[in-house]
């Protein structure tokens, strides 16, 4: 098994493989379930190879030095489930302001405030876009396999630093803690993406000024010579606070244009069985694994049923979901949530097709039978 | 051939069945085949009933979870009790013999000295999971028998390999008579 390297592992470890693959050197957290493996198998790995691991005091500190820890050139990830995202929030924000590039892993677990420690849900889909104030960037992944986790997360590191924005990878209790098979792929073998840095002895430097040609700032490490100012407030190229209309417009404008207009190259899905068909399910994360094998059932007894599975939950797929609106007679989503999803395909699927609910939130997976009798009853 | 087999590893939360089933997905993984292992998370861990849950499959495993199972496992009477009924029509239970012997007559029972084994031949009750591993191999041949010893001696601690080879082996005597 080792020998062609196919282990059978967890979600969360498999996270912690794509991190490091992905080049990740700084961990900071506050253990939760059902992410906690996360935290514990990142401090028995980063200190082999000079990484680093800190447990802080709670979330909101775990989320500042995770900032910290990229402000340094680090590659800093965090972990944590749904009070804990909460908690996260206010520097989320923070990171989104000032381009720091870092990762978020949030295993959902059945909410609101600490609610069902154990169990599965996909509750905080709208929190991961709107969790912290403001118009923002931000990039969400959804992965649905425990290989996919090892993608995605991957996917996730090489986002932040391209864009140099918080990424959250938006992980379910289910996929976090079920062992399958995953082929961890050779080192090289594994494309990363590194942060443009401005040139050693470029004394023009303006920590954040576009360069004609590029999507954003150069980003100086601290303690490398380059001495810049980092803050939440507007600020304009050279970093320092501004409170001009103009100044204001053209950097948020800037920030969430970066995302909005490279959406193509942010896009991940799977469409499963979509051609010729008249009912679309919509679903992600573990969910879309029920609503594989519900496609697959309602196929088998006639029906023309698709799956459309986004990985990439913000930004939202809209072309792709409207171009699949168009050809179909209803879409259902299936969520483990009482409709967070559903709303976005609602705005963009509804003067195309009927837009269908199915939700869950008892804390158990949502079954390929409950989709396929929805599929039945609409 | 029946291409998916579900299968659930139930007893009492400290008996080493989700290691059970960690093992039986690792040797099915060594046999070629596609393996999803579950188990349930919460106050049932200690003491009370508990579970680990494993589907093996030529193909791939979408639903990742056990409803009816092809196989169950029970060393406590209470497991038994709990996960009897999501046993399929046809099915495999497989009991510890101080389990009483349930009333289906559509399922094939197997009832056997799994504890008794590890404790008075092995002389280590915490070796249970290993002989009723063998055992459940031994009546089903569900993986083959040598990724399966393969998996249990990589995964076992250093220093009990003899200890849980002799678990093994014992199990599987069990079963295959």
């Amino acid at each position: 098994m080792e020998k062609n390297n196919i282990k059978l592992m967890q979600g969360n470890e498999a996270c912690v493989e794509g991190a490091l693959a992905a080049g990740m050197n700084f961990f900071a957290g506050y253990p939760i379930t059902p992410s906690t493996e996360i935290a514990e198998i990142s401090s028995q790995r980063l200190p082999r190879f000079g990484g680093k691991f800190i447990q802080m005091e709670d979330e909101i500190a775990s989320m500042a030095a995770t900032i910290g820890g990229a402000l340094t050139g680090a590659k800093a990830m965090t972990a944590t489930s749904g009070p804990g995202f909460s908690l996260k929030q206010e520097n989320i924000g923070y990171a989104a302001m000032a381009e720091i590039p870092c990762v978020i892993v949030n295993v959902q677990r059945g909410g609101p405030s600490t609610g069902l420690p154990t169990s599965p849900a996909q509750g905080d889909v709208m929190q991961a876009k709107w969790g912290t104030h403001g118009d923002h960037p931000i990039i969400a992944l959804t992965p649905s396999s425990v290989k996919e986790t090892f993608d995605t997360t991957v996917k996730a590191f090489n986002l932040a630093e391209k864009y140099r924005v918080p990424v959250v990878l938006l992980m379910d209790e289910v996929i976090a803690h079920m062992r399958e098979k995953i082929e961890i792929p050779k080192k090289e073998d594994v494309e990363i993406m590194d942060r443009i840095k401005p040139d050693e002895d470029d004394v023009t430097y303006q920590a954040y000024e576009v360069k004609k040609g590029d999507i954003v700032p150069p980003m100086a490490s601290f303690g490398e010579g380059f001495r810049y100012h980092v803050t939440g407030l507007v600020h304009d190229e050279t970093g320092f606070p501004s409170n001009d209309t103009e100044v204001a417009d053209k950097l948020i404008h800037r920030l969430v244009d970066k995302i909005d207009k490279n959406v193509d190259d942010i896009s991940f899905y799977e469409e499963y069985k979509t051609n010729d068909i008249d009912t679309l399910i919509i679903s992600y994360g573990s969910t879309a694994r029920s609503a594989k094998t519900a496609v697959d059932m309602a196929n088998n007894e006639g029906m023309n049923v698709g799956l459309f599975r986004p990985i990439t939950i913000w930004p939202t797929l809209e072309k792709q979901i409207i171009d699949l609106a168009k050809k179909v007679d209803k879409i259902i989503v299936a969520e483990m949530n009482l409709g967070q999803y559903a709303l976005e395909v609602e705005r963009l699927a509804s003067k195309y097709t009927q837009v269908h609910h199915l939700g869950k939130i008892d804390g158990d997976l949502i079954t390929p039978n409950e989709i396929l009798s929805k599929i039945k009853e609409v | 051939m029946i291409k998916q087999n579900e299968i659930r590893l139930s007893g009492s939360g400290g008996q080493g069945l989700i290691l059970a089933g960690i093992i039986l997905a690792e040797a099915a993984l060594l046999d070629g085949k596609n393996a999803v292992q579950s188990q349930s998370y919460g106050p049932e861990a200690r003491g009370g009933a508990s579970k680990a849950e494993v589907i093996i499959s030529e193909n791939d495993i979408n639903y990742p979870k056990v409803q009816k199972c092809d196989i169950l496992l029970s060393l406590t009477e209470k497991a038994c009790n709990k996960y009897l009924e999501t046993l399929k029509t046809g099915g495999v239970l497989i009991l510890d013999s101080s389990v009483d012997t349930p009333k289906r007559d559509d399922i094939k029972v197997f009832k056997l000295p799994i504890i008794n084994t590890a404790t008075e031949k092995l002389g280590k009750v915490m070796v249970s999971n290993i002989v009723a591993l063998g055992a459940l191999n031994g009546i089903t041949d569900i993986v083959s028998a040598e990724s399966l010893k393969k998996a249990v001696l990589s995964r076992v601690p250093r220093g009990t390999e003899d200890l849980n080879e002799k678990a093994f082996n014992e199990g599987l005597t069990l079963g295959k008579s």
